[in-house]
């Protein structure tokens, strides 16, 4: 296989990515954002078992497994199985309209692309405009916590962030499989953490919007 | 004898577009219509309707003026000549460097021009309901339009249709932006179309319809008219989208009858592909409320500047 | 063939004076019946001769002279480029249309006198800002030109609103003709202020910006860009219809001209940064200025504000040029300042025609406001059809004129991947964006001025009594859409000519387009663009005319009238129709919400009560709310201040007078 096809997959599936971050800023559906972030952990196994096989990296197939498994089939379910027991209001409580946070995210696309292009203009170009993507999705990730009121919709954002974490981890050379572990791990455990929390809320306050936590704190102070 | 040869090939591929038309249409109806577990009408019902049309007397109404009655032979002329310029089966037609894309899609912009216009002509609240929602569309369509002719051009060096479809057969790669283009061509391509879930091309008597709606006071001849340009648009979109993406099969400039041959049955292929493609799309998905179709196309207006935005910025993209 | 009868330097000047005789003359004219025809022909014809003389000096050779005026010391210079020559040509073809239209259209003025002397004073003044060739001449002409159109903006019937229109327009004319003397002061930078020193003297890259801001500021704002344009809109409208269109159509182009020969001529090279801010204003102007055209029902109103588009799509392709200059891409420049040339003739010829056609409009219901017209296409046939043509080319549709410089335009945006610098990198996709937004807004703009006052059913007693327009001014109206009909099919020669002043500006010229085969114009390459309006046209006549016969020959023929079926709701009443603002409501929504605060208050009757519900729009341009609500706070604030001035005795006056004249003297002091 040539050189040039290798670079095209793996930038189209770091793009995928990008795009797919850009989809769940769209989305107004819980279950369908919840659906979308499935795609982006596909996407982003694709994205590390091909540079698996691109860098003829084995333990980066382990990665890939794990992002499949966990990220594209378990958490989903998981979510929307939370989704459907807490009765949540399917529609996702935007606190800035969907048209300015795509702009936003536009923005924001442009802005990695901006700093990490210059920047790593003597590594190789693979990993440079990786990089580049990788930093969009992280800030999308962010984007969409900030953007967002609903906490299912906040943990999906922060989920995504972590897979732009890794998309950076596997472009620069692979990271040693013990990080990624531990990175699922603790992942894993801010997912069960923020699960635990709401329920708390719900059973607290009837709702999981974030804002109302804030009115409580400041009807008590 | 040449230029006769080219004349004729030129010709022939005018001649070829109007007479497909119809039948896309058809096509994908039927699809649609099997998705939904109907029978559906056959697919040459779109000629018979035209066939109908064009023998029925053509009712006016009583406050029309010359406008209303020129309108669809402008349509007509202008989709027409804008989709007897995209290459369909052969590239490097006589004429193909007489408009580029940008001017193609300029074309279709002053067929809608007139047609949102002769929406406006008998003063109905339906038409005028009509021409104020597809010159909303087409104000974010448009734009998006241009930014995906950005990222091919630039991709291609060229804004020709044949030229670009020469580049992309020659392999420019898998490129990022232009996957980003091709999603937001496809979301163009359903708000110009006035596919599901921008509008709804079978339904009549309802708020939410907008290209039906400029077109209701038409009858007879010049609703044929107006109904074979739609088709026509149908085509050229479907035609555009393979010409680029899937550049397979075309013959190329002055090429011998074998690789005609090819192209005319290359050509038919990604047609039906299209046509069914879009049936299984359109029965699998329900249409926008009005005011969330701005979202829907400010997203194709963002891909295509991000593909643009990125091969601005490195050419590797 | 010898060579011209009179060199057009010398002629454009003495038309010029002509002008200036004639305007003398109108004053004592202007009280007798035939003083309307007699002085608008008269400026007709001098026009006509200034276009002659301005197509002679964009072909031939540069020319100067000297002319013992003015300044002692220093004389008047004028000299006539093919730059000046272009310009010369857009003015004086505006001027000569505009002039054939007031012969007809001047014979509804209630008072003569106040509009005649200053008409060909106005057209002498514009002319003799583009053959000027010092600071002097050139400021003398730019302030007579603004106070000749002031004096037309309040020659109306003396309304508030006109009254407002008129100072916020003499304030900012003032604040512009301020930035150039201080751009000119700048360059001269104590030399001697004739062009050709200015265009040779050193200065630093500080002093280079800082006349590219100032020309931006003068320029600008007697042209109208955002956020300078806010005397636009209040003041174009205001004056009778045929200035409007002179100064919407081509007292902005003089404008124009001032920022080219200040920027491109005088400033010398441009640094690699020059381009973005012209960029970014120009991309900001063009989507801002339709969106509010957008929002306006007053006719004249929609016409100002598409002005400001049209001025942000000249200014990006002047952005275009000066980035590629200053990047060193001589050829790529020259495309884009061909475009946004070839642009500047086009909107001078369809801006023109339209501002004739909402006169027209005007003269024949008395309305401005669309709410109130409807159906003019079955009174006004003429004015209806050249209408179309002018709304047509204004939305850049093919086969017409205006398509062909946004094509251009949009050409020189694909070159712009060869600038290095970053920021023009991720500025000129965006702003390409803008400029694809602008061009569907356009078109939305269009079909709503257009269906709505032409078509449809009247809204009103007038529209539906309207009568078509005289002779005179349908035959400039005519006139002029010809000539964008013409301008958009045969757009080689135009570019072809423009190469001229392009050439010594850039340094490059695109190639010769007359050679094409077909008459196709192909900017660059022809593997890379062509467009060919010529065959579109063909072809699309063809198509049209082939269709019909087909169908004339094999199908039905019968038509039969019936009353409308609007899907079996038919309503009688023209009040059920789409209105302006109903029309507008949903691009109202998707866009003006946020940029203008677009509001809609729905009033509704209690229930039980007849009473209709009524529904109020507002919006608001934040270049007031942000910079001269402000800006006006302030100086009342300092009004106020002084305004203990008149309670002061006459020694505190003194006192006054000799501090000032102390700390003058001490400014003097320090500076040497």
């Amino acid at each position: 296989m040539s050189p040039h096809l290798v670079f095209d997959i793996a930038h189209l599936l770091a793009g995928a990515m990008v795009l797919i971050s850009l989809m769940m800023l769209y989305q107004d559906r819980l279950t369908a954002l919840i659906k979308v972030f499935a795609l982006q952990a596909v996407a982003l196994a694709a994205s590390v078992a091909w540079q698996a096989y691109a860098h003829d990296a084995p333990h980066l197939y382990v990665t890939a497994a794990i992002a499949l498994i966990f990220k594209a089939i378990a958490l989903p379910l998981a979510l929307q199985r939370m989704v459907t027991r807490l009765g949540l209001h399917r529609q996702v409580e935007t606190a800035v309209a969907t048209g300015p946070t795509m702009l936003a995210g536009l923005g924001l696309v442009g802005l990695s692309l901006v700093i990490m292009l210059p920047v790593t203009a003597t590594s190789d170009p693979l990993a440079r405009e990786d990089l580049a993507f990788a930093l969009s999705v992280v800030l999308l990730g962010l984007l969409m916590m900030v953007t967002r009121r609903n906490a299912v919709s906040q943990i999906i954002g922060f989920m995504s962030m972590e897979n732009g974490l890794i998309l950076a981890a596997t472009g620069a050379r692979g990271m040693p499989l013990v990080v990624e572990i531990s990175v699922a791990f603790s992942v894993l455990i801010a997912f069960i953490v923020i699960g635990v929390v709401l329920f708390h809320i719900r059973e607290r306050f009837d709702t999981v919007d974030v804002d109302a936590l804030d009115r409580f704190r400041g009807g008590r102070s | 004898m040449a230029l006769i040869s080219h004349l004729l090939i030129q010709g022939g591929q005018m001649l070829l577009v109007l007479a497909l038309a119809p039948l896309v249409t058809g096509l994908v109806r039927k699809v649609k219509a099997r998705l939904y577990r109907k029978r559906g009408a056959s697919i040459v019902q779109p000629y018979r309707d035209l066939a109908r049309l064009l023998r029925k007397e053509a009712v006016v109404a009583e406050g029309a003026s010359w406008l209303f009655r020129a309108a669809p032979y402008l349509i007509f002329a202008a989709t027409w000549v804008a989709a007897a310029l995209v290459p369909t089966f052969a590239t490097g037609l006589l004429f193909s460097w007489s408009a580029d894309l940008i001017a193609i899609i300029a074309l279709l912009g002053s067929a809608r021009f007139f047609l949102a216009l002769a929406g406006m002509d008998i003063g109905t609240s339906f038409g005028g309901l009509g021409a104020s929602r597809e010159m909303m569309i087409s104000s974010l369509a448009e734009p998006a339009m241009i930014m995906i002719v950005f990222s091919l051009a630039l991709v291609a060096g060229s804004t020709q249709l044949s030229t670009m479809a020469g580049v992309m057969l020659a392999g420019v790669g898998l490129r990022v932006s232009l996957a980003l283009a091709l999603i937001a061509l496809m979301i163009v391509a359903l708000a110009e179309n006035a596919r599901i879930p921008v509008d709804n091309p079978s339904t009549h008597l309802e708020l939410t319809m907008v290209h039906e709606a400029m077109v209701l006071e038409y009858s007879g001849r010049h609703l044929a008219l107006i109904e074979l340009s739609a088709q026509l648009k149908l085509l050229l979109y479907i035609s555009l989208i393979a010409c680029v993406f899937t550049p397979w099969g075309l013959a190329p400039a002055g090429a011998g009858a074998g690789a005609f041959a090819l192209g005319f049955v290359t050509y038919g292929a990604k047609l039906v592909c299209g046509a069914a493609l879009l049936g299984a799309f359109e029965a699998s998905i329900a249409k926008m409320r009005v005011f969330r179709v701005p979202d829907f196309l400010g997203a194709a207006l963002m891909l295509g500047l991000l593909g643009t935005l990125l091969l601005f910025v490195s050419r590797g993209l | 063939m010898g060579g011209p009868l009179i060199a057009p330097l010398p002629g454009t000047l003495v038309s010029i004076l002509a002008l200036f005789a004639l305007a003398a003359l109108a004053v004592p004219l202007a009280r007798t019946p035939l003083g309307r025809p007699l002085v608008y022909g008269a400026s007709a014809l001098i026009s006509a001769t200034a276009f002659v003389f301005g197509v002679q000096g964009m072909l031939g050779t540069p020319a100067t002279l000297v002319l013992p005026l003015g300044v002692p010391w220093m004389g008047a210079h004028f000299s006539l480029d093919p730059l000046a020559g272009f310009f010369l040509c857009v003015i004086n073809l505006g001027g000569a249309a505009a002039s054939l239209y007031g012969i007809g259209y001047g014979r509804h003025e209630h008072a003569p006198q106040r509009v005649l002397p200053f008409f060909p004073a106005f057209l002498g003044a514009m002319s003799l800002v583009l053959v000027a060739a010092d600071a002097y001449s050139f400021l003398f002409g730019w302030e007579l030109m603004s106070l000749a159109s002031w004096a037309l903006v309040v020659a109306h019937d003396k309304s508030a609103d006109n009254l407002k229109a008129g100072f916020v327009y003499i304030a900012m004319a003032s604040f512009g003709t301020l930035a150039l003397m201080l751009a000119f002061a700048l360059l001269a930078g104590g030399g001697d202020l004739t062009f050709a020193t200015l265009a040779h003297a050193p200065h630093g890259p500080l002093v280079g910006a800082l006349v590219l801001a100032l020309a931006l500021l003068g320029a600008g704002s007697k042209a109208g860009l955002v956020p300078l344009h806010v005397w636009l809109p209040l003041a174009h409208p205001a004056a009778p219809s045929h200035v409007s269109a002179l100064m919407s159509g081509v007292m902005t182009k003089v404008a124009v001209y001032g920022f080219i020969r200040i920027v491109f001529d005088l400033a010398g090279p441009p640094a690699w940064w020059w381009g973005i801010p012209v960029l970014a204003i120009g991309g900001i102007s063009a989507v801002a200025g339709v969106l509010q055209a957008l929002l306006q029902s007053d006719m004249k109103r929609v016409l100002a504000f598409s002005t400001i588009e049209n001025i942000g799509i000249i200014f990006i392709g002047l952005g275009l040029a000066l980035a590629f200059r200053g990047n060193g891409l001589m050829a790529a420049g020259a495309l884009a300042l061909t475009a946004g040339l070839f642009h500047v003739l086009n909107h001078a010829l369809f801006k023109n025609l339209l501002f004739f056609g909402a006169g027209a409009v005007l003269n024949a219901t008395g309305a401005r406001d669309l709410e109130k017209l409807g159906g003019l296409i079955h009174r006004m046939p003429t004015t209806a059809v050249v209408m179309l043509v002018g709304a047509a080319a204004i939305s850049a549709l093919p086969p017409l004129n205006g398509f062909v410089s946004e094509w251009l335009t949009f050409q020189a945006i694909l070159l712009s991947p060869a600038l290095s610098p970053w920021g023009l990198k991720l500025l000129v996709p965006l702003v390409g964006a803008l400029l694809a937004l602008a061009a569907a807004l356009a078109a939305a703009c269009f079909v709503r001025l257009y269906g709505i006052a032409f078509l449809g059913r009247p809204r009103s007693e007038e529209a539906a009594q309207a009568v078509e327009v005289d002779r005179w001014s349908r035959g400039a109206m005519v006139g002029l859409a010809t000539l964008c009909v013409l301008a958009g099919i045969l757009p080689g020669p135009v570019l072809d000519a423009l190469q001229n002043a392009v050439g010594p500006l850039m340094g490059a010229r695109l190639p010769v387009q007359t050679d094409v085969a077909w008459l196709s114009i192909i900017p660059v390459g022809e593997s890379r663009s062509s467009y060919n309006g010529l065959l579109v046209f063909v072809f699309m006549v063809l198509s049209a005319g082939l269709m019909a016969l087909v169908i004339h020959r094999f199908a039905s023929r019968a038509l039969r009238r019936a009353p409308a079926w609007d899907c079996g709701f038919p309503n009688a009443d023209p009040i059920t129709q789409y209105s302006a603002s109903s029309f507008g409501q949903p691009l109202r929504r998707v866009f003006a919400r946020t940029l203008f605060s677009a509001r809609e208050e729905v009033t509704m009757p209690p229930p039980g009560d007849s009473a209709p519900a009524r529904i109020r729009l507002t919006e608001r341009d934040p270049a007031w709310a942000l910079l001269f609500t402000p800006l006006a706070r302030a100086v009342e604030a300092l009004a106020e201040r002084s305004n203990i001035l008149p309670y002061l005795t006459i020694r505190q006056y003194l006192g006054i007078v000799f501090a000032t004249l102390v700390a003058l003297l001490l400014v003097l002091a320090i500076w040497r």
